[in-house]
């Protein structure tokens, strides 16, 4: 694919990352702090952030099973789940962790439960767009690598 | 890095170059925070654990301007990092967190944070976070400058860990002062650029400052006390309300916390910590010893304090002890009942020249139904229950056995004056069999510790030195060694322990944090006592100070006499007593 479609799909799939919710300001905070010596520094702390937040849901999944269920750590792993989501900018995830708090806050497990899955069914989505986002994006960083050093060798 | 500020590149482009020390469990976060702030040009350090962050923050005690932690961690609550970093290294804290209820950011403005930043953090935040950096050595200059006057205190601060190169302002700034004085404008120019004074020397709370302070408190009421009325009854002219207020603040989160403790523990001694304020008289006394003995009646339980404290432990012996304590690290935790037990350990011939005042002490037994654990201390002398040093009840089990076994007689044993040696020793030197029993003079400090040990300080001195650790020489006094000791230890040791533990705890922090010396801050409660052995090691100024009311020179710092006597102990063990 040639790289201004492959620039005008980046655009577009960023776009609507932010425009449907999955995305807020944070991202754009990562990608200003990406430069020269971190070139990949958003993907890396997405990749980092699914990375760690496999533990933390676990965590979440594995308190929900426990009879009866214990809202106080519910509770506390969430919290901590959601400051991991607070990272990279995941808005519909946080929101629905919000949501699974108040379940907690007010002890409803039906509430938690449901909700639980939801926030799984977000993560996940949010998790495959960003991928293929970022494998547009590398793409394009590829192809100007590859251009710059063709232009090297013509030198 | 450099020592002097000068030097620093972080001096020349302030704020570029600030040492933030960043603490937070979730990686990704971490990871985030570090780039932010190495955008802002900082230097960076981060750690995923509170207690590897507390770690950083021993080792190296100028290394860092500032840090800022995440609120829920796993290892420790993150107030409870922020509290311990304010006491021990006096740096700004920010608090981090997702979570912005108004009640968790009241909750962190309480135990001092500078700021409270909610997360996701904006790299704007970030870049302001050298103002509360700024501020406080704009407050610490303030200080410093009221200070002026008191250049010995002073440079037995800045000593040798101020050169630091972490400092900013490092203690050329306050060896300088004066130069500074006089040059002023230039000087500061020159360094600071737009900054006032650097860094500036903080107040050093020395013991016998604190003790000052822990009697106008006690005077006026802990209740009722305020800085201003304390300022007034300390009658210190130099001294500001601001430094009053600040370490009137540190002080009560210490009580507040042995409190805890000591109801945890139920010990019978209870929290004696405010008592042992007013034991000042006693137990700081080891410098006072002059001064106090003949006033720390007051006391309680230990009364010890008519000075009798021995601690009069010279002033020579005392440093040589700390020396010796410095260079051992006692292990011995023993500071609860070991109280009477000179670590054996100290070899290096401290002497604490105990004489005297031990039996004074011994007669204050009468008074002070603590007393009986004085005798405990003596006992460990002998034996130092080998093994371990073990802070806890479990020296006192320990000292109990030694005791009876010390050889009452007075020996013209050093008592080291490494009162934490002899704590610390207690439990596990089993060296002390010197005859201690000089020492055993001191054990009436012990006594008192059973209530609190707090109070001993002055009843450590004495205590204290009779513990010398091993080295024996105890100069106690004449004093026909009780026989005494031998009995009692049972006392409350455990009651004792405890609070010896907490208020080396506390010393240890608080120490720690004015004294700045305290290179290492020991893990343990003992830490304490790494006060008495890191003063050695900063030895800071103990050159300055005046023997006669330095009992110890690890106290460089401010510890509070009450202190010392337990928990110079239990510090002993730790560190210092260097068995």
């Amino acid at each position: 694919m040639d790289k201004t479609k492959l620039k005008q799909q980046a655009l577009f799939m960023r776009t609507s990352l932010f425009d449907e919710g999955f995305l807020d300001e944070q991202f754009i905070q990562l990608e200003e702090l990406q430069d020269d010596v971190n070139p990949n520094f958003v993907e890396e702390i997405v990749t980092l952030f699914y990375t760690d937040s496999v533990r933390l849901i676990y965590n979440i999944e594995r308190a929900l099973m426990s009879n009866p269920p214990n809202f106080t750590k519910l509770d506390d792993y969430m919290h901590q789940f959601k400051g991991s989501c607070s990272s990279i900018g995941a808005k519909k995830v946080k929101k629905e962790c919000t949501r699974f708090s108040e379940y907690c806050a007010t002890e409803n497990f039906e509430g938690c439960f449901r909700t639980f899955q939801q926030i799984n069914l977000e993560y996940s989505t949010l998790k495959k767009k960003l991928v293929t986002y970022f494998q547009v994006t590398t793409l394009i960083l590829e192809k100007d690598k590859m251009k710059l050093r063709r232009l090297v060798e013509m030198l | 890095m450099d020592n002097g500020c000068f030097s620093s590149p972080r001096h020349d482009a302030f704020p570029a170059g600030l040492r933030v020390l960043v603490v937070d469990d979730d990686p990704t976060w971490l990871r985030i925070l570090e780039k932010m702030l190495k955008k802002c040009l900082y230097e960076v350090t981060t750690c995923c654990l509170a207690t590897e962050a507390l770690k950083k923050l021993r080792e190296r005690k100028d290394a860092y301007d500032i840090v800022i932690s995440d609120v829920n961690m796993p290892d420790m609550d993150g107030f409870n990092l922020l509290e311990q970093v304010g006491l021990e290294m006096d740096l700004p804290v920010i608090m981090m967190s997702v979570d912005g209820e108004t009640s968790r950011v009241m909750k962190g403005v309480q135990h001092g944070a500078c700021d409270y930043l909610l997360k996701p953090i904006r790299m704007k935040e970030l870049r302001n976070i050298w103002q509360h950096v700024f501020r406080k050595r704009m407050h610490e200059a303030r200080d410093f400058e009221s200070l002026e006057a008191f250049e010995g205190i002073h440079l037995m601060r800045t000593g040798p860990d101020q050169a630091d190169e972490g400092n900013l302002f490092a203690v050329e700034e306050m060896t300088s002062m004066k130069k500074r004085k006089d040059a002023d404008n230039k000087h500061d120019d020159k360094e600071f650029g737009d900054h006032s004074p650097t860094k500036k020397a903080r107040v050093v709370w020395s013991v016998d400052l604190h003790q000052k302070f822990v009697k106008a408190v006690n005077q006026i009421g802990f209740d009722k006390v305020g800085p201003k009325k304390i300022l007034d009854l300390m009658n210190v002219p130099w001294l500001t309300r601001e430094n009053v207020a600040s370490h009137l603040q540190k002080y009560r989160l210490y009580l507040s916390r042995l409190q805890k403790e000591n109801d945890q523990k139920s010990s019978p001694s209870g929290i004696k910590h405010s008592d042992s304020p007013s034991k000042d008289s006693g137990c700081f006394s080891f410098l006072n010893i002059a001064n106090k003995q003949q006033n720390d009646v007051a006391n309680d339980t230990f009364s010890y304090s008519d000075g009798t404290l021995l601690l009069q432990m010279d002033a020579t012996s005392h440093e040589g002890d700390l020396k010796d304590i410095v260079s051992e690290p006692t292990t011995e935790k023993r500071r609860a009942s070991t109280s009477g037990i000179p670590e054996p350990k100290m070899q290096k011939g401290s002497q604490m020249s105990l004489n005297q005042p031990f039996t004074p002490v011994v007669s204050s037994e009468a008074n002070h139904a603590v007393f009986d654990c004085t005798i405990p201390t003596q006992y460990s002398w002998s034996e130092f229950p080998k093994g371990a040093l073990k802070e806890e009840q479990k020296t006192l089990v320990q000292i109990e056995d030694s005791f009876s076994q010390l050889p009452l007689h007075d020996t013209q044993n050093h008592i080291q004056v490494n009162q934490s040696q002899s704590m610390a020793s207690i439990n596990s030197n089993p060296h002390i069999t010197e005859e201690v029993a000089a020492s055993l003079e001191t054990k009436p400090l012990y006594a008192g510790y059973k209530s609190d040990y707090v109070s001993p300080v002055s009843s450590k001195g004495s205590a204290v030195e009779a513990f010398p650790n091993q080295s024996k020489n105890l100069v106690v006094s004449d004093q026909p060694s009780e026989p005494i000791f031998t009995s009692n230890l049972g006392l409350k040791t455990q009651g004792f322990n405890l609070d010896y533990i907490s208020d080396l705890d506390f010393y240890q922090r608080y120490l720690l944090l004015s004294g700045e010396a305290a290179s290492e801050p020991l893990e343990e409660d003992l830490n304490f006592f790494l006060l008495h052995g890191e003063c050695h090691n900063m030895n800071f100024g103990l050159q300055n100070i005046d023997m006669s009311e330095y009992y110890d020179p690890r106290l460089t710092g401010e510890v509070p006499s009450h202190f010392y006597d337990s928990a110079d102990y239990s510090s002993v063990d730790q560190s210092l007593f260097i068995v």
